[in-house]
C-alpha cells in the first residue's frame, strides 16, 4: 500500500522576489526587531497570567485544609451513623449554598470515631447511610459500601475517603477543606492519622 | 415612487461605495456548486450554524436577568422562569437548542463521513469540524453547569473525579478544573467564563473558517461509485464539473437550506412550547443528599460507559478512549484523503457508523432508565404485592418484612417494581436452594454486599424461608428439585446411603 501522508503537504516553492539580497532594507531589520521586542514583551506578560490562570495548582496541597467543627458530640450517638455538616474552611458568602458541606460521621464506641466524605469513591455521586442494612449505597452507579468505610459492591476502586478528626471539648472536628478524588486524598487520610478503626 | 427607489439605490451606493461589500458577498452567494449538491442532504452545516445563532440571541436575552454567581444562579433561574414574562420560554430554547444543536452537528457530520466529502481538499475543513464538535460538547457541558442545580454540582463533581484519575497531574487538574480545591463560587465562575466567553469565541472564529474552506474550496460534490478522488486531478475535475453544469448556490440549493433552517427552529421553538425549559432540579445544596444525579441528553452514554465499564479498565478507558478517538478522527482525512467517496464502496466506514450508531443510541436509553442504579427508595415505597403474601405462613411474611426493611428491594425487584441492580426476585427460588439462598445473603458475592452483620439469624431464616417461596408459583422450587433427585439416587443401586442425605 502507498503511503498517503508522503507527499501530502508538498507544495509548489514559489520565490519570493522579496527575498533578493537587494530587498534587505535597514526597515526590514527593524521590523524584525520591533517583531522579536514584541515578542520579548508578550512572554513576560505570559508570566503574570498564566500565574493567575494556575494560581490553583501551585498552591500547596495541604494548606487548603483546616480544622473545622461538624458538630456536638451528643448529635452523633454511639454506635450510630448520622448527617454531619461543616462549612468549607475557605469558602466566602459567594459560595452560596455550596458553602455548608455533609459528611457521614460514625460514632463507633464514643471515644472511636469514622468521618467519611459524602462522595462516592467512584464518581463523587453523594452516598446515603441505611441504618437497617447497615450499607453507605450511591445512587449513581451502585456502589456500596459497609458500615466502616470498606467496598461492599459496585464499581469504586477504594472505600470511602476519610477525614482526620479530633474531639475538642464536646465538639467534633474534622481535617478538611479539598474536594476527596483519587489524586486528592492524601491530603485527606494521612498515615498514621486517626482514621480507618472500623 | 420612482423618488424612493431612487433615495434607496443611491444610500445602498453611499453605503457600499465605502464598505465595498456588496461585490464579494454577491459572488460568495451565487459561487457555483455541482448541481447535485443542491440536495436536501446538504442542509445541516447551515443549520447547524442557524442553531447557533439562536443559542447566542436567546445566551445574550438570559443574560440580561440571570445572576451568574454560585449564590444567585439558581434563585435567579427560577426567576426567569416564574417572574419574567416569556422568561420560561427564552429558557426553554436554549435548552432545547442545545440538544439540537448536538444533535445536528453530529447527523453534519456523519453526513460528511458516509459522503467521504472530507476527502482532499476538504481534509482541514473536517479537522476544523472537529474542533467545532468539540466545542459544542464542551459549550453543552459549561451550560449544565450553568444551571447550577443538583445535577451541575454533582456533574461538577463527576468531572472532578476523572480529572482525579489522571497519572502524576491529576490533583493538580482538578484544582484547575474547580479554581480551588473544593466546588464554589470560582468553579462556577469559571465555567462562565468558559460558556460564554471563551468558547462561544473559539466557535465563532472556528465557523468563520469553517465556512470560508466551504467558500474557498467550493462544496463537495454528490459522490458517485467509481469515480476516485486523486490529488493530481480532483481539482480539475471539479472545475470541469462546475463549468458543465453548475448552479448558483443562491438560490439554486439554497432555498434548501433556508427551508430546512426554519424547519428547525420551529421544531426547537415546538419542543420549547410543549415541554417548557430543562430544569432546574433542586438547588444547589450539597446537604440535600436526597438526589440522584444525572447528566444531560448528550452526556448519558458516557454515564453509562461508567456504570457498565469493568472497574479495572475504567480509568484507562476514561483517559486513554477520548485521546484515540479524537486523535483517530482528526487523523482520518489525512489517512484516507483520496480514493472512493461513494458509500456503497466503503462498506468498513458504513459499518463503524453503524456500529457506533447503535452502541451511542443502546448507551444513551439506558442512561434514561438506567438498571444499574439502585433505586432509593424502593425499600420503603414499593410495596410487597399481596399475591407474594396470600397464603404465607408467619415466618415468609415476617421474611417479606426483612426483605423491604433491609433495602434488598433498592436493587431487586419483585412483580416488576424494585431497583434492576440484581436479578429480579421473582423466580429466586428456582434458581438457588436454601443453603445457597443463606450463603448468598450472609456472604453476598456477584456484586452483592455482605448481609451477615446486619442480620441476626432470626432475620435470615424468616428472609429465606420468604424467598423460598419465590418460585413463581409455576416450577418446583430448586430445594424441591434437589430432593427429589437426592431422593431418586438413594433409591437406584449403586449408591451408599450416606450419599443420599
Amino acid at each position: 500500500m502507498k503511503k498517503p501522508w508522503k507527499d501530502l503537504f508538498k507544495n509548489p516553492i514559489i520565490e519570493n522576489p522579496l527575498d533578493q539580497p537587494s530587498e534587505h532594507s535597514r526597515r526590514k531589520f527593524l521590523f524584525k526587531v520591533a517583531v522579536l521586542l514584541n515578542g520579548a514583551v508578550g512572554a513576560v506578560l505570559a508570566v503574570p497570567v498564566l500565574g493567575y490562570l494556575l494560581g490553583p495548582v501551585f498552591k500547596r496541597n495541604d494548606s487548603y485544609n483546616h480544622w473545622v467543627p461538624v458538630g456536638n458530640l451528643d448529635q452523633f450517638p454511639p454506635g450510630e451513623t448520622r448527617l454531619g455538616r461543616y462549612r468549607n474552611p475557605e469558602g466566602t458568602p459567594a459560595d452560596g449554598q455550596t458553602r455548608t458541606l455533609p459528611c457521614w460521621v460514625r460514632n463507633i464506641d464514643n471515644t472511636r470515631f469514622q468521618v467519611f466524605a459524602i462522595n462516592c469513591a467512584h464518581m463523587e455521586c453523594p452516598v446515603h447511610w441505611f441504618p437497617q442494612s447497615k450499607l453507605f449505597m450511591c445512587p449513581c452507579h451502585g456502589g456500596v459500601y459497609y458500615q466502616d468505610g470498606a467496598v461492599a459492591a459496585g464499581p469504586p476502586p477504594r472505600g470511602l475517603y476519610q477525614y482526620k478528626y479530633k474531639v475538642a471539648g464536646n465538639q467534633l472536628m474534622i481535617w478538611a477543606g479539598e474536594l476527596p478524588t483519587l489524586s486528592t486524598q492524601a491530603s485527606i487520610a494521612k498515615p498514621g492519622s486517626k482514621t480507618c478503626l472500623g | 415612487m420612482s423618488g424612493i427607489k431612487q433615495k434607496s439605490l443611491d444610500l445602498y451606493h453611499w453605503f457600499d461605495r465605502r464598505l465595498g461589500l456588496a461585490k464579494p458577498i454577491t459572488e460568495a452567494a451565487e459561487h457555483p456548486i455541482p448541481k447535485s449538491s443542491a440536495s436536501w442532504w446538504y442542509v445541516f452545516g447551515s443549520a447547524a450554524a442557524m442553531i447557533f445563532g439562536l443559542q447566542i440571541v436567546t445566551g445574550i436575552l438570559l443574560a440580561l436577568i440571570y445572576t451568574p454567581t454560585a449564590q444567585h444562579a439558581w434563585t435567579s433561574l427560577i426567576f426567569i422562569n416564574h417572574n419574567i414574562p416569556l422568561g420560561w420560554f427564552i429558557r426553554a430554547l436554549h435548552g432545547w437548542g442545545s440538544d439540537f444543536m448536538v444533535a445536528i452537528v453530529i447527523i453534519h457530520m456523519t453526513q460528511v463521513f458516509m459522503f467521504g466529502s472530507y476527502k482532499y481538499p476538504r481534509e482541514l475543513t473536517w479537522i476544523v469540524g472537529v474542533f467545532l464538535l468539540l466545542m459544542t460538547l464542551g459549550m453543552a457541558f459549561t451550560g449544565q453547569v450553568l444551571r447550577f442545580d443538583q445535577d451541575a454540582y454533582w456533574g461538577l463533581g463527576i468531572g472532578a473525579s476523572i480529572m482525579g484519575r489522571v497519572p502524576w497531574i491529576g490533583g493538580e487538574l482538578v484544582h484547575l478544573m474547580l479554581g480551588g480545591p473544593i466546588i464554589g463560587a470560582t468553579t462556577f465562575s469559571r465555567f462562565f467564563a468558559l460558556h460564554v466567553f471563551v468558547i462561544p469565541g473559539i466557535l465563532l472564529a472556528l465557523v468563520a473558517v469553517h465556512v470560508w474552506m466551504v467558500l474557498y474550496l467550493g462544496i463537495s460534490e454528490w459522490p458517485m461509485p467509481g469515480r476516485l478522488v486523486r490529488r493530481s486531478t480532483y481539482i480539475q475535475e471539479y472545475e470541469a464539473d462546475i463549468h458543465k453544469d453548475g448552479v448558483p448556490f443562491v438560490p439554486d440549493a439554497a432555498w434548501k437550506d433556508v427551508t430546512f433552517s426554519a424547519a428547525i427552529i420551529l421544531a426547537i421553538m415546538a419542543c420549547a412550547f410543549f415541554f417548557g425549559p430543562i430544569g432546574p432540579s433542586g438547588p444547589p445544596d450539597p446537604t440535600i443528599i436526597q438526589t440522584v444525579p444525572k447528566p444531560d441528553l448528550p452526556f448519558l452514554w458516557v454515564y453509562a460507559v461508567f456504570a457498565l465499564a469493568p472497574p479495572a479498565l475504567e480509568t484507562p478507558l476514561l483517559l486513554i478512549t477520548p485521546i484515540v478517538v479524537i486523535c483517530a478522527m482528526l487523523g482520518l482525512p489525512l489517512y484516507a484523503g483520496e480514493g472512493e467517496k461513494h458509500w456503497s464502496r466503503r462498506p468498513v466506514a458504513v459499518l463503524m457508523v453503524s456500529v457506533i450508531a447503535v452502541s451511542l443510541s443502546i448507551l444513551t436509553s439506558l442512561g434514561q432508565h438506567p438498571p444499574w442504579s439502585p433505586v432509593m427508595d424502593a425499600w420503603s415505597g414499593d410495596a410487597v404485592q399481596p399475591k407474594y403474601l396470600k397464603g404465607r405462613t408467619p415466618l415468609q411474611r415476617q421474611g417479606a418484612l426483612v426483605f423491604q426493611q433491609m433495602q434488598c428491594r433498592n436493587c431487586h425487584a419483585l412483580g416488576g417494581l424494585g431497583g434492576q441492580r440484581g436479578p429480579d426476585l421473582d423466580m429466586v427460588a428456582t434458581r438457588l436452594s436454601e443453603s445457597e439462598l443463606i450463603r448468598q445473603v450472609l456472604q453476598g458475592g456477584g456484586n452483592m454486599p455482605a448481609y451477615g452483620n446486619a442480620l441476626s439469624p432470626p432475620q435470615v431464616t424468616a428472609l429465606v424461608s420468604f424467598l423460598e417461596t419465590l418460585n413463581g408459583n409455576e416450577r418446583p422450587a430448586q430445594n424441591d428439585v434437589r430432593r427429589l433427585m437426592q431422593s431418586e439416587s438413594a433409591q437406584s443401586p449403586g449408591h451408599s446411603s450416606d450419599e443420599s442425605q
